[in-house]
């Protein structure tokens, strides 16, 4: 399958990304990691006009922890998430993830950055970045700006990046005190969507009284969806039995699925309250 | 058009390309080396692996101008004058390949595994080659060649080849 003929462009800085996107207008998309966008184009569902692909813009792929935050540059490969030593130390919800991404070969290109900015609430990361509390970086011609992960995906592969614009880096409050993540999705085999998949993270004090609770859930609205009444159920309490059988009753009741080839609703709605269940303990022993 | 050089095989090649021309389809119709295939043209089969600057790569997702100025292997490279490399030798006495098809692609993958890491457990292997289908061997075997050529390749003693009726 061949896509349609488009233009391409290999910018060596992001100053000469934007011009290029200036230049080419609406039509123009960034490739990134392009193992979403070269499908859909050989498939015919997008038909950008002209391709500007950063991957030879130097200083986009990075995991560190600064000023509080973990901060991951959007370039960062899926592989590089799944290797890295912070991450498997302090926040396993993405070596949970990237593990369940796709395949080795594509986590060998596909991108943080054009997972999210994709805005596919089928992709995996949405939610771990929303049960994460993430911020976005956004980068243009005028400078950076900031946006919150809940006000980040605007519709079907719609987000708050704007024409001209690139996402650049993602930032997490860097993990402190009892902190615990975890992240599973159901899959029918390697290499397909979620039929649904639950990302859980979970700070707890002294006292083991939860004092932070996340959960994003993927593939279960048309946006990714935080499921905020969980959150609200665990928060304060001991997260005892009761507590988290609460919090996943209330994911399975909050979330949209709708019946398709990977299951019907009702389907669904089980699989999340049983993963919601699963990951809140499992996030829960690893903040101890 | 755009022009497009790599190595291959540590050959230098070059060619005009249009931007919509898969890798894949540069490597087999502009430079004639088939032995890459084309299975699901979806990035799903992984028959399509090649090695791009080491890493495996599934060559019907990646247009060819991306694949400007790096170092490619394909299966055509992975044998050399001295004979086998230790992992076809290990597909061979394994009888881990039936029809073929998938073989090339699953090879280029257990090279980077291995190079990642030597001694990988059965686990690991099986997940290291999720990305790659195979519709007739049934995997058994294709865990026995990598075993093998991971005991090969680290001087270890080599397991045995003796078929396994499971």
């Amino acid at each position: 399958m061949i896509a349609e003929p488009f233009g391409y462009s290999s910018p060596q800085s992001l100053d000469e990304a934007y011009a290029l996107l200036h230049e080419h207008g609406d039509d123009a998309k960034i490739l990134a990691g392009g193992h979403s966008l070269i499908p859909m184009m050989k498939l015919r569902f997008a038909a950008p006009t002209h391709l500007i692909d950063i991957n030879k813009i130097p200083g986009l792929s990075y995991i560190k922890e600064e000023d509080g935050f973990l901060k991951i540059g959007a370039m960062t490969r899926e592989v590089d998430l799944e290797e890295s030593d912070i991450i498997s130390s302090r926040y396993q919800i993405f070596t949970d993830a990237s593990k369940l991404i796709a395949d080795p070969q594509v986590r060998n290109f596909g991108t943080i950055g054009g997972n999210i900015a994709h805005g596919d609430a089928a992709n995996d990361h949405p939610a771990v970045m929303m049960a994460l509390d993430a911020e976005v970086e956004i980068s243009g011609q005028d400078g950076k700006r900031s946006v919150s992960i809940n006000e980040f995906f605007h519709g079907f592969y719609t987000t708050a990046v704007q024409h001209g614009e690139i996402l650049t880096e993602i930032r997490i409050p860097a993990a402190s005190g009892h902190f615990g993540s975890a992240y599973h999705k159901a899959e029918r085999k390697v290499g397909d969507y979620a039929t649904a998949g639950v990302a859980v993270v979970i700070r707890v004090d002294d006292g083991g009284i939860c004092t932070k609770a996340g959960i994003g859930l993927t593939n279960v609205n048309a946006v990714p969806m935080r499921a905020i009444r969980s959150e609200e159920a665990l928060v304060g309490s001991m997260l005892s039995a009761g507590d988290i059988a609460k919090a996943a009753q209330y994911a399975a009741e909050d979330c949209n699925p709708s019946s398709d080839l990977r299951g019907d609703e009702d389907y669904k709605r089980h699989l999340v309250s049983v993963i919601t269940k699963r990951m809140i303990n499992r996030a829960l022993e690893r903040a101890k | 058009m755009k022009t497009v050089t790599l190595k291959i095989n540590g050959t230098e090649h070059t060619a005009e390309v249009s931007p919509r021309t898969l890798l894949v389809h540069l490597i087999r119709e502009n430079f004639s080396m088939t032995g890459t295939h084309i299975g699901c043209d979806t990035s799903s089969c992984g028959a399509c692996t090649i090695l791009i600057d080491g890493k495996s790569a599934k060559s019907c997702t990646i247009l060819a101008v991306q694949a400007d100025g790096t170092e490619i292997i394909t299966v055509e490279g992975l044998a050399t004058a001295e004979g086998l490399h230790p992992i076809q030798e290990g597909f061979h006495l394994n009888h881990a390949l039936h029809c073929g098809f998938c073989t090339a692609g699953v090879m280029l993958r257990a090279v980077e595994l291995l190079e990642k890491n030597p001694n990988p457990t059965e686990e690991e292997i099986r997940w290291g080659i999720s990305g790659n289908l195979c519709r007739c061997t049934g995997y058994n075997n294709i865990v026995k060649a990598i075993q093998w050529a991971s005991a090969k390749m680290q001087g270890k003693e080599l397991p045995s080849t003796e078929p396994v009726f499971v």
